[in-house]
This record gives C-alpha cells, sequence and structure tokens, in this order.
C-alpha cells in the first residue's frame, strides 16, 4: 500500500512538470473539460432532479407533528442536497462514467505502446495525458455540483407541486429560511477535492497498467472502487474540518 | 553512432539480457534477429530508454544515454524516430494529427508548415490522401506506413523499428521493408530493425547481430549469414525447408 502511494504521488509530481508546448496542454485541457463537464451533463441532471423530489418527499412524510412548521422540509432537503446530494452522490456517479473512461482510455493506451510512443518522442507522458485530466476534473466537478445543486432543489419543487405534500410555496419558504454560506463553501470544497480524486486516482490506475484487455477491464474497475472509498473518506473529513 | 556497452537487463529473478556489446553502423540497417524470447526487444526497448539497463551504457554520438536525466535526453529523443510492433498510432487522432503530433511540441513551424510536411510523410510511405482516417479505419499494413510516416517526421537521424513484418502477409512485408531501407539510404539514418523475418534478414541486412538466450552469439552481413559455421544462427535461420533449399543456391 505504501509502494503505490509513493508511486501515486511520484506520478502527481511528473504530471505538474512544465509543460512542453503550453499551447497543446491547453488544447487538451479544454478537450477534457468538454469531455468530463458537456459529457456528464445528462446523467448529473437527472440524477439531481430525481434525487432533489425523493429527499422533499420523504422528509415531508417523516413531518408527522402538527408541532414541526412544513417549512422546514425546504430548510432539510436544501442542506441535504448542498451538503451531501449534490457533491457526493455526483462525485460517486462520475467516478463511474468519467473515471472508468479515464483508467480505461490511459490503459488502453499503455497497453498498446501509446506511451511508449509518447515517450520516445521525449514527451512528458504524465504530464502530457494526466495533468490535463486533473485540471478538467477539478474546474468541471465543482460546476457540474452547483448545477445539481439547483435541479436538485428545482426538482424538490416539482416534487411538492406534483404530490401537494408541501405546498410549493412553503418549500421556497423554507430553501430562505436560515441559509448558512458555509454549507455551500463546503460543498464546493468537497465537490473540488472529489474532482482530483477521481481524475488522479484513476489516471493512476490506467498509467501502471501491464498485460492486456483483462488487466485494462481491472484497472478501470479498481480506479473506480478506489475513487469513491477515497471521495467517502474524504467527505468525512471536509465535513468535520468545515462544519 | 550508437553504441551499447556490456548491457544486462534483469525482470525479477529472470536475467533476460546477458553482456550485450555493439556497434551500429551508421546510415545503415542493423538488425537485431533471434529467436522468441532471446531479448531482441528488450535490447531494442533498453537502447532506446524505454528500459533501464540493470548495468550497462548506451551511446548516441559518444553521449552516454544511459546516465542523463529526462530533461537532457530530450534533444536527442527528437533525433529519435520509432515504429513499434502495432504502429501504436494514437487512436484519437487522424492520420494527419499523429503526425503533425512530435511537430506540434517541439518545432515552432506555422500550421501550413506542419501540414506540408505531414504531406510529404504521407506521400513518402505512398498513403497520399488518407489525412483524415482514424486509426481505427486503416489495415494493417497501413497502419505500419503511417507509423513510419510519423517516424520520419521530425526528420530523424536513427530510426529503431520493431518486429515491422509482424501481422503482415509476404507482400506487405517485402513493401514495408524496402521502404525502411529507401528511407534509410535516402536520408542516412541509423535503422535499427528487430525482426525474426528471414526474408528481411536476406533483403535488408546490411549488418546483423544475431542473439541467443541474452547473449550476443553471432554478428556479421547478409552475405556472410549463409556461409556461417555457428550452429545455432544456422538452426535458425535454416529452419524451414525452404531456407534450406534456398542456403544450397546461395
Amino acid at each position: 500500500m505504501f509502494t503505490s502511494l509513493g508511486r501515486y504521488i511520484l506520478l502527481l509530481r511528473l504530471s505538474f512538470k512544465r509543460p512542453e508546448k503550453f499551447s497543446v496542454y491547453w488544447a487538451e485541457i479544454m478537450r477534457e473539460m468538454v469531455s468530463i463537464g458537456i459529457g456528464s451533463l445528462g446523467i448529473i441532471s437527472i440524477i439531481s432532479l430525481f434525487i432533489g423530489a425523493v429527499a422533499v418527499i420523504q422528509v415531508a412524510f417523516q413531518l408527522t407533528s402538527p408541532l414541526v412548521p412544513a417549512t422546514i422540509a425546504g430548510s432539510i432537503s436544501r442542506d441535504s442536497t448542498i451538503l451531501e446530494f449534490s457533491p457526493t452522490i455526483s462525485a460517486l456517479v462520475l467516478a463511474g462514467r468519467v473515471g472508468s473512461s479515464i483508467a480505461s482510455q490511459i490503459g488502453t493506451m499503455r497497453v498498446t505502446e501509446q506511451i511508449d510512443a509518447l515517450e520516445i518522442m521525449g514527451v512528458n507522458a504524465p504530464g502530457y495525458l494526466i495533468s490535463p485530466k486533473i485540471l478538467a476534473g477539478i474546474t468541471m466537478v465543482p460546476m457540474l455540483n452547483i448545477l445539481s445543486i439547483c435541479l436538485g432543489l428545482a426538482g424538490g419543487y416539482i416534487a411538492c407541486a406534483a404530490s401537494g405534500d408541501i405546498s410549493p410555496a412553503d418549500y421556497i419558504l423554507g430553501l430562505r429560511d436560515g441559509f448558512l454560506p458555509i454549507t455551500l463553501q463546503a460543498s464546493l470544497v468537497k465537490s473540488f477535492t472529489f474532482g482530483f480524486i477521481i481524475t488522479s486516482v484513476c489516471a493512476y490506475q490506467g498509467f501502471y497498467t501491464s498485460g492486456g484487455a483483462l488487466e485494462v477491464g481491472q484497472s478501470a474497475t479498481q480506479g473506480v472502487v478506489w475513487s469513491c472509498i477515497m471521495i467517502l473518506f474524504a467527505d468525512l473529513i471536509i465535513s468535520r474540518v468545515m462544519l | 553512432m550508437i553504441e551499447i556497452k556490456d548491457i544486462f537487463k534483469t525482470f525479477g529473478d529472470n536475467e533476460v539480457l546477458k553482456g550485450i556489446s555493439a556497434k551500429f553502423l551508421p546510415g545503415k540497417n542493423n538488425l537485431i534477429i533471434g529467436g522468441s524470447g532471446s531479448g531482441k526487444t528488450t535490447l531494442l526497448k533498453c537502447i532506446v530508454g524505454l528500459h533501464e539497463p540493470t548495468k550497462g551504457q548506451v551511446f548516441f554520438n559518444e553521449q552516454n544515454f544511459t546516465e542523463m536525466s529526462f530533461e537532457e535526453r530530450v534533444p536527442i529523443r527528437t533525433e529519435i524516430g520509432m515504429l513499434f510492433q502495432n504502429s501504436a498510432l494514437f487512436d484519437s487522432m487522424t492520420v494527419e494529427e499523429n503526425i503533425m503530433f512530435p511537430l506540434n511540441l517541439f518545432t515552432n513551424q506555422s500550421k501550413s508548415e506542419k501540414l506540408d510536411r505531414a504531406n510529404f510523410c504521407l506521400e513518402r510511405v505512398n498513403l497520399k490522401g488518407k489525412n483524415k482516417l482514424f486509426p481505427a479505419e486503416l489495415s494493417g499494413g497501413m497502419k505500419k506506413r503511417v507509423g513510419i510516416a510519423r517516424a520520419i517526421s521530425m526528420q530523424p537521424k536513427y530510426l529503431f523499428v520493431d518486429e515491422p513484418n509482424s501481422g503482415l502477409d509476404p507482400k506487405t512485408s517485402i513493401l514495408i521493408d524496402e521502404l525502411i531501407a529507401e528511407l534509410t539510404k535516402e536520408y542516412e539514418i541509423t535503422t535499427v530493425i528487430v525482426t525474426h523475418d528471414m526474408n528481411s534478414v536476406m533483403g535488408i541486412g546490411d549488418h546483423i547481430i544475431f542473439l541467443h538466450q541474452g547473449q550476443k552469439w553471432w554478428e556479421g552481413s547478409n552475405k556472410e549469414i549463409a556461409h556461417t559455421d555457428n550452429q545455432e544462427l544456422n538452426d535458425f535461420v535454416f529452419a524451414s525447408k525452404f531456407m534450406e533449399a534456398a542456403k544450397e543456391k546461395l
């Protein structure tokens, strides 16, 4: 385990060496941003709408006491969405969608000697392949998180309007009531960290693939599994430190 | 001039290369031949720096390549072109982008200059007009030729070729061999080819190194190979009845 950690840190160090030509790297960063950001819009939108809706319905179901105001459902689902559902659930989904793609892409390049071809040319392969992905990850995952929060809250509104458990007016009132900016800050710190974890851990798994198609698949699986574990661990640490 | 001195390479307990020394002739086709598992590809990878030798040195024009850092190796690497066994073309790029890739990173040429160079290289390997195809749309022989075009795009001094004929039909194999030989002569490149294809050995082998069990067993030219009394080399080269019959006519 310590060997893997050491190799991971060394790989990250190599990834952020001075690029051979910034314009080529910039084009790669843009391409990765489109792949991670635009490519994940659909799945993140669908998941966020449904989770937001389910959160409100479940909170409303548990509010049986007449002493508790109905607006509390909006407040609870807002904080749950901002702090946990949007950053963490989105990150776990992205680990599957983006992480497996990164690990299998880099792993395939390794087993088909494309990484060797880069090194022969004198290209810093970790820098060219990994740093654009990490930069795109730490930029796009927080943006997807913000979108996810908005859609999650919208999903809650739609659920209120459709089910009638809580009136939309009470829901909106609850959303506005007692909002603490630190929750949004914690959410953004989480998504930034998760973006880094997904891209770097999966890139590491892909970069050190050896063998053939079977091992590429194993690297992708390992990348997703380790990303998920690291995301949950980082979630705990950030929540403890920031809240 | 490329020179290797006393190269050893070990993977775990497995000693693949056992003290190989050789000089590769400048401007000629230098072939490394040997049976499967004899250490040919490992030796090639040690020479180009993809594997670090356990012991020994590699010299490019008397510069000790083995002791250089990654950054120090870059100027030499830009003088190296390599064709991999499976071509190793970048899947996400078109043929043209593959060829222009090293030019984008290591030259300050304008886009039109790079495009002209890519077109020239494609024309040189008889693939004119295939610029916009992706590697997945190419046949095995075409992939090899694009690999060669990419390898020569930076006008290299040294060309390394790993199993150029693997997976190709005999006719295409000969075409690829001829193309490599032509380019070697035309641009005075020092070419190092790893192969176990006897057509290549007899056709383009200016200088041949025979590896056996991780050691250099024999060295000479394709003219000398037919008359050697080295038993292992004879067993390897004239293994088939066809080659045995051909030997009698040589």
